[in-house]
């Protein structure tokens, strides 16, 4: 009974707050308090939606494959890096002010660079979400990797278990919730990376449809394909948590936040 | 079996030198059970971490089986004072592993564990989550998983030390019943003076700043051991002994 209630209190407000948002913006352009052309009502946009579906969904496709490529290849880079920093401490403290460094040249930058460098496949594309994903991982494998309990070290040692072992059985499994707080940080900036990344050679992909709908003064399908992102973006970070429920076993169940 | 010959140990902390451990000298025999008791900050977490191979001794020789193993880890197995379980396995795994650790391989771990979990009484919480146990269940199964290791020797850290009096009581009753059924050579560090007595068959007091013996004492009471043991006469004249030792 008072789980049903705390369930209640946690669904209702913030979807209360978003049909307010929803029904002033809506009544905003009704009233004409902002230009047409320049803003579109809530209704126009899902009326877009479901008009010109055919080609918003291949856009949206093509949106979430690049999106998944580089998220997964940011994921791998990134947990490889971290273990490879792990291990070697003096590697570790030479490559963490370039780690950092690299992260403060904005993408708007670097596109630009690596789509010179690499041409309009979709290569450039995806190594520019690898880059911006792999830090936030990397980091927090790290972190995880080093932060494990006295006690627990203290033990593994006086039982005389390996470095390996210690690895295996110790850092390793203590470092999981720490890598899936950095999946989930990362999983964000990948979709909006991944729209930035195209708006680089608007072929296919949502930032691609976008840019061409911006210049078109489109603004219902601008906003159509806003909403995808934000709903691919919040797909993608539910997604790696339920992957995190399925690993994580080993907690306590937190009480519904 | 174990033997401690003229151990020195002093750490430098912002420049200063402080002696912990000073010409050290005992031994333990072949199944049985020695207490080391001292005031707090004598340095016998230090002297564990040296018997482990954690840590290197300043001067001395560390001895187990007519084997040098001054420096050397994985000779001996080991209950600290937090339980120390893994909490990502579960209880049964976190038993087979120390056992895997010391080179027993993994299915026989794995069946060793199980059947000693049902044997003394911990079978339904074999695939819990440690989390899931009480402080007294977390260092039964912490006791456990040291005398399933197959090193000669165990090393108990204030074993109980975080428990509540009535917990620390019944711990100590069942500790005592499995180790007298299944004798192992045993070090205890405790605080206690009733549970060095009740448990021992020797007892070493230390003195603290630095650490140095200041006795040895044979326990003279037979096993099977009770609790009952506490209104004994002798068992209070050694217990007022000790307690002035620690004094002094």
């Amino acid at each position: 009974m008072d789980n049903k209630k705390t369930l209640w209190r946690s669904i209702v407000p913030p979807f209360v707050m978003i049909a307010v948002i929803f029904i002033a913006w809506e009544l905003i352009v009704r009233l004409e308090l902002v230009d047409r052309w320049l803003v579109p009502s809530p209704i126009e946009v899902l009326i877009e939606m479901g008009r010109g579906w055919e080609r918003l969904s291949e856009h949206w496709l093509a949106t979430l494959k690049l999106t998944m490529l580089g998220y997964v290849g940011g994921a791998v880079f990134g947990v490889l890096l971290g273990v490879l920093l792990h291990f070697i401490p003096i590697f570790r403290s030479a490559m963490y002010p370039v780690l950092v460094l690299s992260q403060n040249i904005p993408v708007i930058v670097i596109a630009p660079i690596i789509t010179m460098l690499l041409g309009f496949s979709i290569l450039p594309k995806v190594l520019l979400i690898v880059l911006v994903c792999f830090f936030p991982i990397c980091i927090a494998m790290l972190s995880g990797l080093a932060q494990v309990d006295h006690n627990l070290r203290n033990y593994m040692g006086m039982i005389g278990s390996s470095r390996w072992q210690q690895f295996r059985h110790l850092e390793l499994p203590n470092s999981i919730s720490s890598l899936f707080s950095g999946l989930k940080i990362a999983a964000t900036y990948s979709v909006s990376t991944a729209v930035v990344a195209e708006w680089l050679s608007p072929k296919v992909g949502l930032g691609g449809y976008m840019i061409l709908s911006s210049r078109g003064y489109m603004p219902e399908r601008v906003f159509a394909a806003v909403t995808l992102i934000v709903l691919s973006s919040l797909l993608l970070f539910w997604i790696v948590g339920l992957i995190e429920k399925l690993i994580v076993r080993w907690q306590p169940r937190k009480e519904a936040a | 079996m174990l033997q401690l010959k003229g151990i020195h140990k002093s750490f430098v902390t912002k420049g200063l030198k402080r002696e912990v451990l000073r010409d050290i000298n005992f031994s333990v025999n072949d199944g049985e059970f020695v207490s080391i008791i001292g005031p707090s900050g004598s340095g016998k977490t230090t002297l564990f971490q040296l018997i482990g191979g954690l840590q290197q001794v300043d001067a001395g020789e560390i001895w187990l089986n007519q084997e040098n193993i001054t420096g050397k880890q994985g000779h001996i197995s080991y209950m600290p004072q937090q339980a120390s379980l893994l909490p990502w396995y579960t209880v049964k795994r976190n038993v087979a592993l120390a056992l895997q650790i010391s080179g027993v391989s993994k299915r026989e771990a794995q069946q060793q564990a199980g059947q000693w979990l049902e044997q003394v009484g911990l079978g339904e919480y074999s695939n819990e989550y440690p989390h899931k146990l009480s402080g007294g269940m977390s260092q039964r199964v912490s006791f456990l998983r040291a005398l399933l290791s197959p090193q000669k020797l165990m090393l108990l850290d204030e074993p109980f030390g975080a428990l509540d009096a009535l917990t620390r009581l019944h711990m100590q009753q069942w500790l005592l019943s499995i180790w007298e059924q299944h004798r192992r050579s045993v070090l205890l560090v405790t605080h206690s003076i009733e549970e060095a007595l009740l448990l021992s068959d020797r007892i070493i007091v230390f003195s603290a700043n630095p650490a140095t013996v200041v006795d040895e004492i044979v326990v003279p009471f037979p096993r099977p051991r009770k609790s009952e043991l506490w209104s004994d006469r002798r068992f209070n004249e050694l217990k007022q002994r000790i307690y002035e030792q620690l004094e002094g």
